[in-house]
């Protein structure tokens, strides 16, 4: 609590794109209301604030912190250590926090390649091959910028989360209901969810509030909306051959993206009981996939070319592998191979009797 | 970890040496007790049969003392003891369900010689037990209500016993027959081995009383085409073809079929060798005694002309605007007596059959040598005349030989010495059999053979590698006409050319052609050459893995007469007892949908064979019907929300098992856990 | 984003054959393979240790999480097996776990995990000697590929963040090779961050 009686509120963006910020930003003048039933401590996105105004905080005085954006580099860690230990309540806020998000998909690569990437690509004009480095000592003294961490993670896991609140971002009417019930709890009319809910969305998936006609799935090709003359706006689209994610994404946005035509990319995350989405919409797809044989299995399979990519989209920092094996490996100082010889076929036809 | 909250006993068996010759069983109980102490062990023991009542006496006695709440039994695999530890459990209180156990003896001391590896794996198979156990709930079988009314699929001797037993017990019973007939084989054979009683005589009551029995309902000129539902409640769709004729007024008295100015190759019951009408009775004994007009042969359907056997019926029997007709049964168990077709000889074309004029198959034969076949019994050659001076019997056509089927079809070499016999009452031929080995294992078989040596019948020892018509050698110039056979005589050693009037070709029993559909409309397995696959092949001969389908006979594979008879009997048993018991338990393994999460999005729609999975579309949410689904879990695995579970294998038990397992490193060793 | 994910594997190099066991998870069907793999242990065939077996009922019970998380949990590979197409005991379940599995083994592969590591078999009942003999070939494929050791490479552990970052802020001993001439910048050493 603050001087003046009103609960502190913090807000943080981590690895993120501000989005979230944008996104509670959105609930237009419903903002006046934040800013008057709280006093906002720390918000780099909306007023100035510096660490040290943080760090000089004492053990659990804001009363609540959103943080949004995931865990990428020391920095981010150190102010996730350091909001969990000045906050009470501490809100993974947004895909990043919650399931790192888009900036989780770079623990497909090691951190050296990506930094290559960045500073060696065509469009970069580096003839001496510059490269970030931790410190520099400069006349003026020594200059540090974080380190980037091997493999991103959330942010629950480098520090206890009370509440998710999942979505990229949030939705804006999710958020105004969720700053309704916490005026409401702090006001003491109110009980607080328990701790550990994922707070601001459904516990079905996005089908449940979808209004596409449902029928029996048999997927024939998969193909992508760019490509299709005609979809059928009252059809399933996961029917017409558009890898939709709503079937294994938590609900809570209202179904937005295929009302307006386009399929759900996956970004409210895994419902209740997904331990892994990406997983459970690769089973899924493939389950009902109309092929019987290798061959014709395959050749379906090939209308998703970023299979990992789509699946995982949003949530490859939480699944259960987490990071490509090159990323989870540090440097891996070997270069990258660009071709390998196909593996052994998938069903051990080799070394059989024939059959 | 939800194990470490239970109390686990763990209970590692030797099995005699079976199992302690390589695992280290003291060492493993050991290492269980204190290293899975954290995960929930609280005692370990080893004992050396787990299985005897010393040993689940240990386990009943732990539960009750040391108040145990999951046990973990370390031995044999599951399909042999599985029940038996937890009928321990249950007797000491204990929920049945919470008992797992796991295999260190089929898949570790029986398929690994290094003992530090087979005791490592041991252990790490039991961390999977212990942290899988931790995840069971309590559950109770099923009890499903049974169905009176069994199935009979096939008319042979082995359907007809069957039917018989369990009518004659009470009970209804539907035998279907794809035949205008019932009677299978057998009624197409001459003599039985090696009593010599005419097929006929023999087979002919049991039809008959089948034919007359009030519990039994005969489908003949049917088939079955859908089988829906589960042990004690089968639906089945018979689908009974047109006979166009009106059973209810004809009489059998066959004018029809004298009648019937069209003749056609008798394929089916005469094997070839003779003729019948295209309104026909299959032969005079037929049951039901009702004809059948083959539609396709038929003039009135090809031409809309004929009509004789209309014309000439005295009781307006003809029907010919008869459609075929869906008959929907319920029952509760069905037996499955498909029998056997026989391998097509032409495949071995080196034997000439089909083109050498006198080369017979033992069907042929069969028919042949009955009174009442197609040459009144007379042994001719295939000019119906000429009486054959010698004839050669070639033994194991089509069977043991890798190029077509490997099994030895069990009853040719007996029905090849009978042939011999037959031969030698009915003409003064001279018969050689030619043969790889004599297989004459039942009551009295040795005996037949051992009495047609003495009469005279020459045995050569070798595989025939030809019959031909062409002559090769100028002392065969008098075989002018004759089959050469050509053979290694591998007991004298030396290749002959053996003239011959008439071949006879013992062609393989082979399972019938459709037989992979069979075993998929009845939900069972088939082994890859087709026959059914049964529960047990020494203990549980005549039951298949799916509760409350049964076989009996040639469907298994190949079987002489009483053996098929005793596999109906057996069937007709076990049926009846389940009859008796009007109900029984059944595994609760279940897929089972949680509303909530279940936002009807269908992917798991169609992915039931058994129709289990039910779309709600007022409440757009789907469901498992817990009384068609069986347990496979492939919905549980799909659902893309994590709505669907399923009992005795859900994702808890099975990811930690699998943590279990990998708890332990090839050597032995607890793996450290390094947090991701 | 990008698909060219297609690394060497990283890691330690794999050990001399004879040293590395690899450890392996093998799914089994309770009507087929299951049993093929009692049939092999009743005719008492010998097989290597490796494979540690897992019952399900069916094949389509399969799901891919249990796959990656064998992996994660430090298995070298993963073998599933199930009836042949067409003898299912469920009727086609079998064809449900054949398309899962070829979609995974595709996700699995850009992960950086090689497609030898994740195999799929089919058994029958009868086929004991054959499960012996295809677990055999399985196991020499995974050993030829040495550990997979999710999550437990030497650049990974200890495996907490801070220790991680503090090993990284070190910089790496392996800078890449700069020619001097290039060097136009008053920075002291280029370094590689290695994070």
């Amino acid at each position: 609590m603050s001087d003046n009686g009103k609960p502190r509120f913090a807000m943080y963006w981590a690895a993120s794109c501000g989005g979230c910020d944008i996104a509670v930003l959105n609930i237009h003048e419903k903002i006046a209301e934040v800013a008057a039933a709280f006093e906002i401590v720390f918000w780099p996105c909306v007023m100035d604030a510096k660490y040290a105004d943080v760090e000089a905080l004492p053990d659990g005085s804001i009363d609540l912190t959103l943080f949004s954006g995931s865990i990428r580099n020391d920095e981010n860690l150190h102010l996730a250590k350091l909001l969990r230990r000045t906050s009470k309540i501490l809100v993974a806020f947004g895909s990043c926090a919650s399931e790192g998000c888009i900036p989780g998909l770079a623990n497909l690569s090691p951190v050296n390649e990506m930094v290559a990437t960045a500073f060696e690509t065509q469009s970069t004009d580096n003839p001496g091959h510059v490269r970030p480095t931790p410190s520099w000592a400069s006349p003026e003294g020594e200059i540090r910028i974080p380190t980037l961490a091997p493999v991103l993670r959330t942010l629950d896991q480098v520090v206890e989360v009370d509440y998710i609140m999942p979505g990229c971002p949030p939705e804006s009417a999710r958020i105004a209901e969720v700053v309704d019930l916490v005026i409401a709890v702090f006001a003491g009319r109110a009980e607080l969810p328990p701790k550990g809910s994922v707070i601001g969305a459904g516990t079905s998936t996005v089908c449940d509030q979808c209004a596409r006609q449902r029928d029996v799935k048999k997927i024939a090709a998969f193909t992508r909306i760019q490509a299709t003359a005609h979809l059928d706006p009252a059809i399933c689209l996961l029917e017409q051959g558009i890898p939709c994610s709503g079937p294994a994404t938590r609900d809570g946005c209202g179904a937005l993206c295929p009302a307006a035509g386009a399929p759900c990319i996956g970004c409210y995350g895994g419902s209740d009981g997904v331990m892994d989405q990406g997983a459970r919409l690769l089973s899924a797809f493939s389950s009902v996939i109309d092929a019987r044989e290798p061959g014709d299995i395959e050749r379906i399979l090939d209308g998703l070319p970023d299979p990992l990519g789509t699946f995982y989209r949003f949530g490859l920092a939480r699944s259960i592998l987490r990071a490509s094996r090159p990323a989870s490996a540090g440097n891996g100082h070997e270069p990258p191979v660009t071709a390998r010889a196909p593996g052994p076929a998938l069903a051990g036809s080799a070394g059989g009797t024939d059959r | 970890m939800s194990s470490a909250q239970e109390r686990i006993g763990v209970y590692v068996c030797h099995c005699g040496s079976n199992i302690a010759a390589t695992v280290d069983v003291e060492a493993v109980s050991e290492w269980a007790g204190q290293e899975l102490a954290g995960r929930g062990v609280v005692v370990a023991r080893d004992s050396k049969f787990m299985c005897a009542s010393s040993g689940q006496e240990l386990i009943e006695k732990d539960i009750e003392e040391l108040g145990l709440t999951r046990v973990v039994v370390a031995a044999c695999s599951p399909h042999m003891h599985e029940k038996t530890f937890r009928g321990a459990c249950a007797r000491a209180g204990l929920n049945p369900y919470l008992c797992e156990l796991v295999s260190i003896r089929e898949q570790v001391s029986w398929v690994h010689s290094d003992r530090a590896a087979a005791t490592a794996k041991a252990k790490a198979v039991i961390a999977g037990g212990v942290l899988r156990v931790g995840e069971h709930v309590p559950l109770e079988p099923l009890r499903v209500p049974i169905n009176p009314t069994t199935l009979v699929v096939g008319g042979g001797i082995a359907g007809i016993s069957t039917a018989l037993e369990i009518a004659d017990a009470g009970f209804p019973v539907h035998l279907v027959e794809r035949q205008p007939s019932i009677g299978g084989h057998m009624a197409q054979f001459d003599k039985t081995f090696p009593t010599l009683d005419c097929a006929a005589c023999i087979l002919t009551p049991k039809m008959v009383d089948a034919g007359m029995h009030k519990g039994i309902t005969l489908h003949t000129w049917s088939e079955v085409t859908d089988v829906k539902g589960y042990v004690g409640n089968f639906t089945v769709t018979i689908k009974e073809r047109a006979r166009y004729i009106n059973a209810e007024l004809c009489t059998g008295c066959g004018i029809c079929q004298e009648k019937c100015p069209i003749r056609v190759q008798d394929n089916v019951f005469e094997a070839g060798l003779g003729f019948r009408k295209v309104a026909y009775m299959p032969f005079p004994q037929a049951v039901p005694k009702y004809p059948v007009i083959d539609g396709p042969n038929c003039t009135y359907f090809e031409k809309g002309t004929c009509k004789a056997c209309e014309k000439f019926c005295p009781t307006n029997a003809i029907d010919f605007n008869q459609v075929d007709r869906d008959v929907i049964v319920e029952v509760g168990n069905i037996v499955l007596a498909t029998g056997f077709e026989l391998f097509d000889a032409r495949r071995i074309e080196q034997y000439g059959y089909g083109r050498l004029p006198n080369v017979f198959t033992s069907l042929e034969f069969e028919r042949m040598s009955n009174a009442a076949g197609p040459t009144n019994g007379r042994i001719v050659l295939r000019d119906g005349v000429t009486e054959p001076r010698s004839v050669g019997i070639i033994h194991c056509v089509g069977s043991r030989d890798r190029n077509y089927n490997s099994h030895c079809s069990a009853i040719c070499c007996m029905q090849s010495l009978k042939f011999a016999h037959l031969i030698g009452d009915h003409t003064d031929a001279t018969v050689h059999n030619f043969y790889i080995d004599i297989r004459a294992p039942g009551k009295a078989y040795d005996e037949f053979y051992q009495r047609v040596l003495e009469e005279g019948t020459i045995f050569v020892r070798g595989r025939v590698a030809e019959v031909t018509d062409s002559l090769r050698l100028p002392a065969e110039a008098d075989a002018e006409g004759r089959l050469i056979i050509q053979v290694e005589d591998t007991l004298v050693g030396r290749q002959r050319r053996i003239p011959v009037d008439m071949v006879i070709l013992a062609a393989g029993l082979e399972p019938p052609a459709d037989a992979k559909e069979t075993a998929r409309l009845f939900g069972i397995s088939c082994s890859s050459d087709g026959w059914v696959i049964e529960r047990h092949p020494k203990l549980d001969p005549v039951a298949t893995m799916t509760d409350g389908v049964f076989a009996a006979g040639c469907a298994l594979g190949p079987r002489d007469i009483p053996a098929s008879v005793s596999n109906g009997a057996a069937a007709a048993a076990r049926i009846l007892g389940r009859i008796q018991q009007k109900e029984m338990a059944i595994e609760p393994v279940r897929a089972t949908v949680d509303e909530a999460r279940c936002s009807g999005c269908r992917i798991c729609n169609d992915l039931c064979p058994y129709n289990a999975i039910v779309y709600h579309a007022d409440r757009a949410v789907t469901e498992v019907n817990p009384a068609l689904c069986q347990g496979c879990g492939t919905c549980v695995a799909a659902c893309p929300a994590g709505a669907i579970s399923g009992t005795g294998f859900s994702d808890a038990q099975i990811l930690s098992q699998i943590e279990g397992l990998l708890m332990v490193s090839a050597s032995g060793q607890l793996r450290e856990v390094v947090p991701a | 984003m990008s698909t060219t994910t297609t690394h060497a594997p990283a890691g330690p190099a794999p050990a001399g054959g004879s040293a590395f066991e690899p450890v392996m998870i093998g799914f089994t069907c309770n009507w087929c393979s299951y049993r093929a793999a009692d049939l092999a242990g009743t005719a008492r065939i010998k097989y290597p240790p490796n494979v540690r077996l897992i019952r399900l009922m069916c094949s389509g019970r399969l799901d891919p999480a249990f796959v990656l998380k064998a992996f994660a949990e430090g298995a070298d590979g993963v073998m599933v097996s199930g009836c042949w197409p067409g003898e299912c005991h469920y009727i086609e379940q079998n064809i449900k776990a054949l398309r899962r599995l070829t979609l995974l083994r595709r996700v699995t592969e850009a992960m950086g995990i090689e497609p030898a590591r994740l195999q799929l078999l089919w058994a029958s009942a009868a086929e004991g000697q054959r499960f012996a003999n295809e677990v055999g070939r399985i196991v020499e494929e995974v050993r030829a590929l040495g550990p997979l050791a999710w999550g437990r490479d030497g650049a990974r552990s200890p495996g907490s963040v801070e220790a991680a970052l503090a090993l990284a802020a070190t910089g790496s001993s392996d800078p890449p090779p700069v020619s001097p001439a290039d060097i136009d910048q008053p920075a002291p050493a280029l370094a590689e961050v290695t994070a």
